[in-house]
């Protein structure tokens, strides 16, 4: 296996709402979050998380808001919105379908 | 759809994007911080845990660019970045932006100005109800010379009885004047006004803006006598008072009431038109019946639901059918024709206004194409700038962008003050040309400000797009290798130059022969010999009312003693009267037979212009005397019976034959005195004199000339010979007319030589602005010329001091270089000559004796470009040859 972190095109949208979507968060959160709970398999490049995160706010389904971390710093934290939820639960199908598409593709071939 | 979400986020991006910009940097602060931190905490020292945290973070530069990257409004954004670019690069060369902006703004203000004009004058309808339904007709004559002839009375009232192709028809005679008498404190007038059918108005579908239209009841011989009034004329005379309603005015001494004022906008059939009256009132019965004495104007409007051409059919057969009723009468029209109204109004100017904005368009490509070179000539020198650029990452797509960015501020800068150019040209327009038809709807609107702006965008690409052609990013390589040595920079870059060059030189060149030969053929038109001396002669127009000269005695006294106290004014060398003076037009013609020979046969046509003249006129104007002489004393009132006769008629009718002592019958000389008639008295041929012309472009006619003592008119031109200054003479023979008649007005006060000037005035005009065109351009081609050979030895600088080390002649260097830049000019040369022959081919009409090849133009065309293209050429070549080896080595 190569490099542990070159995430499918498309899938780190699905990730980023799916982190979000029990309480609101930053940047750096983010990106730790999915490293963990993949067991560090998931390794979010800065270079594509800001930008990531910048496009889903201009499409209207995060929200953010400058708010103190527990450590008393400044940080912006996101969190999803109505619309975002709705996105969420709609990539989160298609990821589904189509990750159940690919299992049978390999078991059956 | 747009959520609430996403419209909040809109607007924030837009208004607080400079803060977003902040927020962005302390995230990703934030982030590095944290990442920082994390790498203490695992142990190691701040600097290491700094710098791996950097390292693992990436460039943040690159960050910040791809997150903003997905904002909205970034197009917005980076189109702002770049115009800041673009003037900030503009900027550095203030020179080149500063000229480059003129070349665009004279270039597209000309054209915008010419395209008001012709979209005005040519191609907005008429101000009327439907008005492409408007139609002129006109009499098909019986020997086809005149298809588009005027209508008789007569003829026209058949076709309004029999037509059904029109719901409407008009007749109507303009031309002659009235006399406005003295009213007010105000000075007598001769005013320009039109005679109409009641139905004109209603025809076009205009209102009187002020009172009523005619009634058929105001059409009719027994009427009082009405006037409408132009607005203008209103306000001018009348102060635009409105109680002027229903008052009386005195025309030519008589009463008018004057029963309503049109709109400000109105006037028709020509702008010097001021006043309209009924013209079954004004005209007498007889004349209105004629069918063959072809005075009118006919207007019609079709019928819902047919074409012009079922409506003219019918008109035609109309008219057929009363030739063949009269085929005794050849004069009795055999056809009929018909135009749009428009084309009739517009019809002599549409060629010419083409013909002007097509150069116009020349201008603006030349422009273009020069600022594109100019534009290439700096990419050139920013090639390595540019390359190095995308060396280091830059984005190819936005260096284009940038790069065009710059040429549309250029345009952008350019159209703008092109505008205000538009304006200006166009208020000297409308200020030289008053007696264009429809000058009065001369205005921009909209659809001009739409072209302008379409023309700022097109010439923005060409030049933008041309000259991005160079800026090929692909060969980066090459260009950071090209300029360590400069000795074959940019071959291709030079190439593309020399091509728009080329492209230049040859639409310079059409432009050059397009006004060449306007030029020439205005020059031929000046130089024409009119008959008559032109120099030093004063010619004023008189009109003698009919109520106060009724009697022809009246009308004979009045000019008798008239021209014998002008005679005998000091400086006064020749003083004579005509009905109307060479260069005045054609002025009507009458049948004539020669009483000496065999009858014509049946439906053959003989007719001559006629004009009448004083006994003194010919020597006053210097027409020379060819046989026989002058008319004699005896030819007063019912006595004249005399008639001279010009050389090209002599010539036509009479061949080797002497015309003196032969007899014309005319219906002209009964009708003074019925006695030659009835007696079978024909007009005797006294004299032949010179031709002279009726119209500086056309050549002379047949004239026959009749006694002006016969009384028959009372409006004639006075012309005054004189040896000095001939201007100073016109307020002392003002002042005689006042002594005469205090109520008579005297109309266009002017020489022979402005008579002639305002004949050949539209030449004129063509050729001068076609001329300051095609100088423009040539001066904008050898700038170009001059740039690009500079630019080429200064690229080569290294290159010829080699050659001159290594003992190159410098003979032979100058020569070189000189070829060099003179190639483009010589393939535009050959271009040009070829359009310029397609050219001729267009302008053909617009032409007066010169053959549109004319060998003279081209050659001397050719002539002054490559002179001027070796003028432009030879300095750099110069340059070039007198380099200092040491010095051009040293250079690098």
């Amino acid at each position: 296996m190569g490099k542990p972190s070159d995430l499918v095109q498309g899938t780190l949208d699905v990730l980023i709402l799916k982190t979000l979507s029990l309480e609101p968060k930053h940047g750096w959160a983010i990106a730790k979050r999915i490293q963990q709970i993949s067991g560090e398999v998931l390794q979010v490049q800065q270079g594509s998380l800001y930008p990531a995160l910048h496009r889903l706010e201009q499409q209207g389904w995060l929200r953010a808001k400058w708010a103190e971390t527990e450590t008393g710093r400044e940080a912006k934290f996101y969190s999803l919105t109505a619309t975002g939820r709705k996105q969420l639960d709609q990539e989160t199908a298609n990821w589904r379908r189509l990750s159940a598409a690919i299992d049978l593709v390999i078991e059956h071939t | 759809m747009l959520s609430l979400d996403k419209l909040r986020v809109r607007f924030r991006m837009l208004f607080a994007r400079r803060r977003e910009v902040q927020r962005l940097d302390s995230e990703l602060n934030f982030h590095l911080e944290e990442l920082t931190a994390e790498n203490i905490a695992s142990g190691m020292s701040p600097t290491e845990a700094r710098q791996k945290a950097l390292r693992a973070f990436g460039n943040p530069i690159l960050v910040r660019e791809q997150a903003g990257a997905t904002w909205s409004w970034n197009r917005l954004e980076l189109l702002a970045h770049n115009i800041r670019i673009g003037i900030r690069t503009l900027a550095r060369t203030p020179g080149f932006a500063i000229v480059s902006i003129l070349i665009i703004a004279l270039s597209i203000g000309t054209n915008a100005a010419l395209f008001t004009v012709v979209r005005s004058v040519l191609l907005k309808p008429l101000p009327f109800r439907e008005p492409t339904r408007l139609i002129r007709l006109y009499e098909h004559s019986t020997d086809d010379k005149f298809p588009r002839n005027d209508v008789a009375g007569g003829i026209f009232a058949e076709w309004k009885k029999q037509s059904h192709g029109f719901s409407e028809l008009a007749i109507l005679q303009y031309g002659l004047g009235y006399n406005l008498s003295a009213s007010g404190g105000q000075l007598p007038e001769k005013i320009s006004a039109a005679m109409c059918s009641w139905n004109l108005f209603p025809t076009f579908g205009v209102h009187p803006a002020l009172g009523r239209s005619f009634s058929a009841t105001d059409d009719q011989p027994s009427a009082n006598a009405t006037a409408i009034l132009t607005w203008g004329l209103w306000k001018r005379r009348f102060g635009g008072n409105p109680t002027i309603l229903n008052k009386a005015i005195r025309l030519d001494a008589k009463v008018y009431t004057v029963i309503g004022i049109m709109p400000p906008w109105f006037t028709y059939p020509n702008q010097s038109v001021q006043l309209w009256t009924p013209i079954y009132h004004e005209i007498n019965a007889e004349e209105m019946q004629a069918l063959d004495s072809h005075d009118f104007v006919v207007v019609g409007r079709l019928r819902p639901g047919l074409t012009e051409t079922e409506a003219t059919t019918g008109i035609s057969l109309i008219t057929s059918r009363i030739h063949n009723q009269h085929l005794d009468d050849p004069y009795v029209s055999k056809a009929a024709n018909s135009q749009p109204l428009l084309d009739d109004m517009i019809g002599e100017i549409k060629r010419p206004l083409y013909v002007l904005l097509a150069a116009a368009c020349c201008l603006l490509a030349i422009a273009c194409l020069n600022v594109a070179s100019l534009l290439v000539a700096r990419g050139a020198a920013r090639r390595r700038e540019l390359a190095i650029r995308r060396a280091l990452g830059g984005n190819r797509w936005r260096q284009l962008g940038e790069h065009l960015t710059e040429s549309f501020l250029l345009s952008v800068a350019g159209g703008g003050i092109g505008l205000l150019i538009a304006q200006l040209v166009l208020r000297w327009f409308t200020n030289t040309r008053q007696g264009m038809a429809r000058i009065e709807s001369i205005q921009m609107d909209g659809i001009v400000v739409s072209f302008t702006v379409v023309l700022i965008v097109l010439s923005a690409l060409l030049a933008g797009v041309i000259s991005s052609f160079s800026v090929r990013s692909d060969q980066i390589l090459s260009a950071l290798q090209e300029s360590s040595r400069s000795q074959s920079a940019g071959q291709g870059r030079v190439r593309l130059r020399r091509w728009l060059l080329s492209l230049e030189v040859g639409l310079t060149v059409v432009l050059l022969v397009g006004a060449g030969l306007l030029l020439k053929s205005y020059e031929r038109l000046r130089s024409v010999d009119m008959g008559c001396v032109t120099r030093n002669v004063l010619t004023m127009q008189f009109s003698l009312p009919e109520e106060k000269y009724s009697q022809p005695v009246q009308r004979a006294n009045f000019f008798s003693v008239l021209i014998e106290r002008v005679r005998s004014l000091p400086g006064v060398r020749a003083a004579g009267v005509v009905r109307k003076l060479p260069g005045q037009g054609y002025a009507g013609d009458t049948s004539f037979f020669i009483a000496e020979h065999p009858p014509l046969p049946a439906g053959q046509m003989q007719y001559a212009m006629v004009r009448w003249a004083d006994p003194g006129y010919f020597a006053a104007m210097g027409i020379p005397t060819l046989r026989g002489h002058t008319f004699d004393n005896r030819q007063w009132l019912g006595g004249a019976s005399q008639v001279i006769i010009s050389q090209s008629f002599a010539h036509q009718y009479f061949g080797d034959e002497s015309p003196i002592g032969k007899h014309l019958l005319t219906r002209v000389l009964p009708a003074i005195n019925p006695a030659l008639f009835q007696g079978r008295h024909y007009g005797e041929i006294v004299g032949v004199v010179g031709d002279t012309r009726f119209q500086v472009s056309r050549d002379p006619q047949g004239v026959m000339y009749f006694p002006v003592y016969a009384g028959t008119f009372g409006s004639a031109a006075l012309a005054v010979q004189s040896d000095q200054e001939v201007n100073r003479l016109s307020l002392p023979i003002q002042r005689i007319v006042q002594q005469l008649d205090p109520d008579l007005a005297i109309a266009d006060i002017l020489t022979m030589d402005q008579i002639i000037g305002q004949s050949a005035m539209d030449s004129s005009f063509n050729a001068t602005l076609l001329f300051v065109f095609a100088v423009f351009s040539l001066v904008l081609s050898a700038v170009g010329l001059f740039g690009v050979l500079s630019y080429l030895v200064a690229q080569r600088t290294t290159e010829i001091g080699i050659r001159i080390a290594l003992g190159a002649q410098r003979d032979e260097v100058l020569r070189l270089t000189l070829l060099d830049g003179l190639r483009p000019a010589l393939i535009g040369l050959a271009i040009g000559l070829f359009g310029g022959i397609a050219a001729a081919q267009f302008i053909r009409s617009m032409l007066y004796g010169i053959n549109p090849f004319d060998p003279a133009v081209f050659v001397c065309v050719a002539g002054i470009l490559l002179l001027v293209a070796t003028a432009a050429c030879v300095a750099p070549a110069w340059q070039a040859s007198r380099l200092d080896p040491m010095t051009a080595l040293r250079a690098e």
